[in-house]
């Protein structure tokens, strides 16, 4: 076997997806069931010149990683649910300040403390919408852990390329679980690096005027350039405003350069979607189990298709909207009450051909529940 | 070849994870062979009914859980008690007597085989009951090279280990072909 093929966990894989993007600062707070992307970076960031903190809480660890993206550096940090929830305030100051930084959610059974040890995916909402006030965000998922390495290289690279933080919405079984990982080659994955400013030091530099492909070239923080950082709504050169011109100037940017390149933004995959008059669409770990009874049941003759997302925001409807043309019926299929469903009814043509297919209970939805589920939706009872 | 589920179990501390992570590992690294192995815990630190599953084929695995084990192991009467009536039909099971009283019959190979009693005797310490154990799953179903499991064991433990994990190996797959 190649010494680069690993068994390992989807928590790892997700560490080495990090480390082949070229992260160099992770700040965290260990929680289960994403402690051990924490506890790995702990070995194999000073091996390579990088820094480890675990800092006093999730907040923290949010405000250590927007401040050392700034001085140039590729960051993380990796939580859970009530992790997740105490990031939102900082979260929304990288999104405000256009600080390019991945969080990772290895979402767990919620709210509150919930289930630590348990599956689930009800955070699709609190990615999109946790922190205060109207923004753009994007989220990515995956099913499994080659997918994991490439989403997180991915998210790395999107961070890069929008000035944004993106969060990484993985779940307990794709964390926790263990299988194969091909680790690509160096340069076989492209990587995007920190756009740098081309202002020499003792020139004014303003850190928020766009270029004209409306990308906005970084100063390393605490090197030849002043500038300032704040979560206000701020002008040009990064100070306080609040013109309403400046404001809305601003607000319509950082909604604009997510929401316009959607489509851009789209992962996903298809599984037999050619000719499938039932579509499902799912993602994460409940992906695996849809795929499972795509597999079967085409080999039994039954058109049945899969739209795996990996991309869940900025929500990808024109995608979705294009799969499900044809589609008789489109289940869903997620571990929580509806929270992708409701975007599918939202984007879809006939939202009353959309069904839910779900399990809240803490397990992994079972290909059986998914194909009973099927068996209801055509009437033939389960 | 046939897809094969396996479902370790136990009390928290006899080794059923790590015994699963070994032959996992082995099915892919060693011999090519696609694996997926998840594990089932609460927010115990220790103690407690513990279950570990492995599928094992040449074929993609998606859903990664085991619903029905064509090999079920069962190392305490609480993991036996909980999971004998899952063992798929036709499939195997294989406890300990010093463990577990077998008490109903399945529909499947029976084998109670004395890992413990046999470890202690002949190299007297309890840490590799679990090593023990994966000899015997390999002697009874031929899943995997014996070879495949030591290459792994040798990457992972430190060199005074191997021998005494060699030797738990060796009295599993003795007491598998004995059986």
């Amino acid at each position: 076997m190649k010494p680069n093929t690993k068994f390992l966990q989807g928590n790892e894989a997700c560490v080495e997806g990090a480390l082949y993007a070229g992260l160099r600062f992770f700040a965290g707070y260990p929680i289960t069931p994403s402690t051990e992307i924490a506890e790995t970076l702990s070995a194999r960031l000073p091996q390579i010149g990088g820094k480890f903190i675990q800092m006093e809480d999730e907040i923290a660890s949010m405000c250590a990683i927007i401040g050392a993206s700034l001085t140039g550096h590729k960051v993380m940090t990796a939580t859970s649910g009530p992790g997740f929830s105490l990031k939102q305030e900082a979260l929304g100051y990288a999104v405000m300040a256009e600080i390019p930084c991945v969080v990772v959610n290895v979402q767990r059974g919620g709210p509150s403390t919930g289930n630590p040890t348990h599956v689930a995916q009800g955070d699709v909402m609190q990615a999109r919408w946790g922190t205060h006030g109207d923004h753009a965000i994007v989220t990515l998922t995956a099913s499994n852990h080659q997918d994991v390495f490439a989403m997180t290289v991915e998210a790395f690279n999107i961070a890069e390329t929008y000035r944004t933080p993106v969060i990484l919405l993985f779940d307990e079984v794709v964390g926790h679980m263990r299988e194969k990982l091909v680790i690509p080659a160096p340069g076989e994955i492209p990587l995007v690096e920190r756009l740098r400013t081309s202002v020499p030091g003792g020139v004014d530099y303003h850190p928020y005027l766009p270029r004209e492909d409306g990308r906005l070239p970084m100063s390393d923080f605490g090197g030849v350039h002043r500038y300032n950082v704040t979560g206000l709504f701020h002008d040009m050169w990064g100070f306080p405003s609040d013109n309403p011109g400046v404001v809305h100037g601003l607000m319509r940017h950082l909604v604009d350069k997510i929401e316009n390149n959607a489509g851009q933004l789209a992962r996903y995959k298809e599984f037999e979607l050619q000719d499938a008059d039932t579509v499902l669409i799912s993602y994460g770990s409940a992906a695996r189990s849809a795929l499972h009874v795509v597999r079967n049941r085409r080999a039994r003759g039954e058109k049945l298709g899969l739209l795996e997302l990996q991309t869940l925001w900025p929500f990808p409807a024109a995608l979705v909207r294009d799969h499900c043309a044809r589609a008789r019926s489109v289940v869903v299929v997620e571990m929580n009450t509806g929270q992708i469903m409701r975007e599918v009814k939202a984007a879809v043509k006939n939202p009353e051909n959309v069904f839910l297919a779900n399990r809240i209970d803490g397990t992994l939805i079972t290909p059986t529940d998914i194909r009973n589920i099927l068996r209801l939706i055509q009437g033939r009872g389960v | 070849m046939e897809r094969c589920r396996l479902v370790f179990s136990g009390s928290g501390g006899q080794g059923v994870i790590t015994a699963a992570i070994l032959l996992a590992e082995a099915a892919v690294l060693e011999e090519g062979l696609n694996a997926v192995q998840a594990q089932a815990y609460g927010a115990a630190a220790r103690g407690g009914a513990t279950r570990s599953d492995v599928i094992v084929s040449d074929e993609e695995i998606y859903f990664p859980k085991v619903n029905q084990p064509n090999v079920l192991v069962c190392l305490t009467q609480e993991a036996y008690n909980k999971f004998y009536p899952i063992i798929r039909p036709g499939g195997m099971l294989l406890t300990d007597p010093r463990y577990v009283k077998i008490e109903r019959k399945v529909d499947a190979r029976q084998w109670e085989l004395e890992m413990f009693r046999t470890v202690m005797d002949r190299i007297g310490k309890p840490i590799v009951f679990n090593i023990c154990m994966l000899g015997a799953v390999l002697g009874l179903t031929n899943l995997l090279k014996p070879e495949s499991i030591l290459k792994v064991l040798e990457r992972r433990m430190p060199a005074a280990f191997l021998d005494m994990n060699r030797q738990a190996l060796d009295i599993g797959l003795e007491l598998a072909r004995a059986a």
